[in-house]
């Protein structure tokens, strides 16, 4: 693909994904015009002098449905990138935060100090919480100093069951009212209680460790062929590999402390968004990010209307989604090369 | 560029993979590197690649020693082909040749596949005559045409010392003979391991043989492949005929029944 064709694709995927957003405000119970919600934006910014909307819908858009559409936004970019640099830095095509069992430790964290009311310490615990599930899971998979992708897998599996009953076990003992709506919320993954505080927590982390990954791009490339081919092209693997899983897990903590555990977005994406951008990072980490958070701002809306009045753990929509895809990728012709 | 082993051990969770490898190798010459399974041949390229590091004794290049450079300026210096690999994604003929020019990329964002890399990717797939590739798929390649494209991989990283691993494994023979000749006509100093002695006497200057990671024998390949230490290192019965063009030495084996 040419240079002017990518950018294309990136400045129409941001758009789309701006436009997404807008529309996702304005879809919902109460009816909402884009003229308000750029009004209700435009005045929260102090960019008009009159708030643009009547006092209600001004609170609709500004204090549920934006901060709900931001932090999927965000939530979907984080989950794709932290997929993309998992299947690079592991070689497996089936590596992403979920399969492999990071959401669900991130979960675990993250729900023991909502249950101790420690809730400044959310992003924290359930960054260690992935970092905990991810060094399970790599141990467990590694068997003679090689990982394949079906024993991590596997080991994922293994550590994501255990963390799922964990978290719900956890919620069961302690928590007062309806704790199977929470159980399902973190473990299927929903924005419906998104903030700005949300906001924030996802956004600081996407712009910290994004910013991290998108610099190490052609360190990602470099581990086509595996670690002893990166290191002949003079990267410092062992070095490389940890300090992006680390990102992966605090962005993946981040993400699953305002969201809970969403599946499939970090897997499914990347794969379809290297058919586009090629499989060089450079191009396909920013690509991956865009339509990341278009993918996630659309199933949260299918989540909240398809049923309205009732709404979805959005992770049940990205599961419809991404479990076609999951099979189809398992089905390819080359997954011989997996094993 | 020269390079000299010195008094090279190391040892893998206290197993000891080579002992004592001294060698010193001229600019500019193909060497074989030869053994049994197991003898070592892959630990030695990765020492001389930098990749490990030896527990005593020291691998120079040019009176630089290796484990004193940065990895990156290591990788600028040396290529490495390693036997059987294949990517993890679907890769182009040319994505494969531009990852030579990573160790050459500036530190943080790199470039964007920029043009220069694109021309000297093109240029290395030109010089081993596979230039007509450049936008095949790498899954769809034969296994000659996959070394081959490694080749000029390795060659867009502009090495001065080439380090082969078993390159010949799965090829047929013509593409064996092709990639041989083309390590040949590339005028780098070479160390390829082998496991064909007929082969490495016919493409190589010099031959180290290992056997279980001690050198035991070096030199000229007809000082090198002599019925004695072909029978103690490999356990096989040989004779050793004289190459009706090229002079160097011919081994042939002697069936089983006849021994």
């Amino acid at each position: 693909m040419t240079r002017g064709l990518y950018l294309g694709w990136l400045v129409a995927g941001t758009l789309a994904l701006i436009l997404a957003c807008a529309l996702a405000v304005t879809i919902g119970p109460a009816t909402v015009t884009l003229t308000q919600v750029a009004g209700s934006i435009g005045w929260h910014l102090g960019l008009s002098a009159e708030p643009g909307a009547p006092v209600l819908v001004d609170a609709i858009v500004w204090q549920l449905r934006l901060p709900r559409v931001l932090t999927a936004a965000l939530v979907g970019a984080g989950l794709a990138l932290c997929g993309a640099v998992m299947q690079s830095v592991t070689r497996n095509p089936l590596a992403d935060p979920y399969l492999l069992g990071l959401s669900s430790g991130a979960s675990v964290g993250a729900v023991c100090v909502v249950i101790l009311g420690l809730t400044f310490a959310l992003p924290v615990a359930a960054f260690l919480g992935a970092l905990l599930a991810l060094t399970a899971t790599l141990s467990i998979a590694r068997v003679g100093g090689t990982i394949t992708p079906v024993r991590a897998v596997l080991a994922g599996l293994a550590i994501a069951q255990l963390a799922g009953a964990l978290t719900s076990f956890i919620i069961f003992w302690a928590a007062k009212g309806d704790s199977y709506r929470e159980i399902l919320n973190w473990l299927l993954g929903s924005v419906a209680g998104a903030s700005w505080g949300s906001v924030t927590i996802a956004a600081t982390a996407l712009i910290v460790v994004g910013t991290g990954i998108l610099l190490s791009a052609t360190r990602l490339d470099a581990f086509a062929f595996g670690d002893t081919s990166a290191a002949s092209l003079g990267i410092n693997v062992n070095r490389t590999r940890w300090a992006l899983l680390g990102g992966v897990a605090l962005l993946t903590g981040a993400m699953v402390a305002v969201s809970g555990a969403i599946g499939f977005v970090g897997l499914i994406l990347p794969h379809l968004v290297r058919g586009i951008s090629g499989p060089g990072h450079h191009r396909l980490l920013p690509l991956v990010a865009v339509f990341g958070g278009l993918f996630l701002v659309i199933a949260d809306t299918l989540a909240r209307t398809l049923f309205d009045p009732r709404e979805l753990p959005v992770g049940i929509i990205t599961a419809f989604i991404g479990v076609p895809v999951f099979i189809l990728l398992i089905k390819r012709k080359r997954s011989h090369l997996w094993a | 560029m020269g390079v000299d082993l010195k008094h090279v051990s190391f040892s893998i969770d206290g197993t000891p993979i080579l002992h004592n490898v001294s060698a010193s190798l001229k600019s500019g010459t193909v060497t074989g590197l030869l053994g049994p399974n197991g003898a070592g041949k892959s630990t030695l390229l990765r020492l001389i690649a930098g990749i490990d590091k030896a527990d005593t004794g020291s691998v120079s290049l040019d009176g630089i020693t290796i484990g004193s450079l940065p990895r990156r300026e290591a990788a600028r210096r040396i290529a490495l082909l390693e036997q059987n690999a294949a990517p993890s994604v679907e890769l182009s003929v040319l994505d494969v040749v531009l990852l030579g020019r990573i160790p050459h990329r500036t530190k943080l964002m790199g470039s964007f596949s920029g043009d220069d890399d694109r021309a000297i990717a093109v240029e290395a797939l030109t010089m081993v005559g596979a230039d007509s590739l450049v936008d095949r798929s790498w899954q769809t390649l034969s296994g000659g045409q996959q070394q081959r494209v490694q080749i000029a991989r390795a060659m867009a990283q502009q090495p001065s010392l080439l380090l082969l691993d078993e390159p010949t494994n799965h090829l047929d023979v013509s593409a064996q003979l092709a990639l041989l000749g083309q390590v040949r006509e590339l005028g780098l100093t070479a160390i390829m391991a082998l496991h064909d002695l007929n082969l490495a006497a016919a493409y190589c200057d010099q031959i180290l043989l290992l056997d279980e990671g001690i050198l035991v024998a070096s030199g000229t390949p007809a000082a090198v492949l002599t019925p004695e230490i072909i029978g103690t290192v490999y356990g096989v019965d040989c004779f050793i005929l004289e190459h009706p063009r090229g002079g160097h030495p011919v081994i042939v084996y002697a069936a089983a029944e006849a021994s």
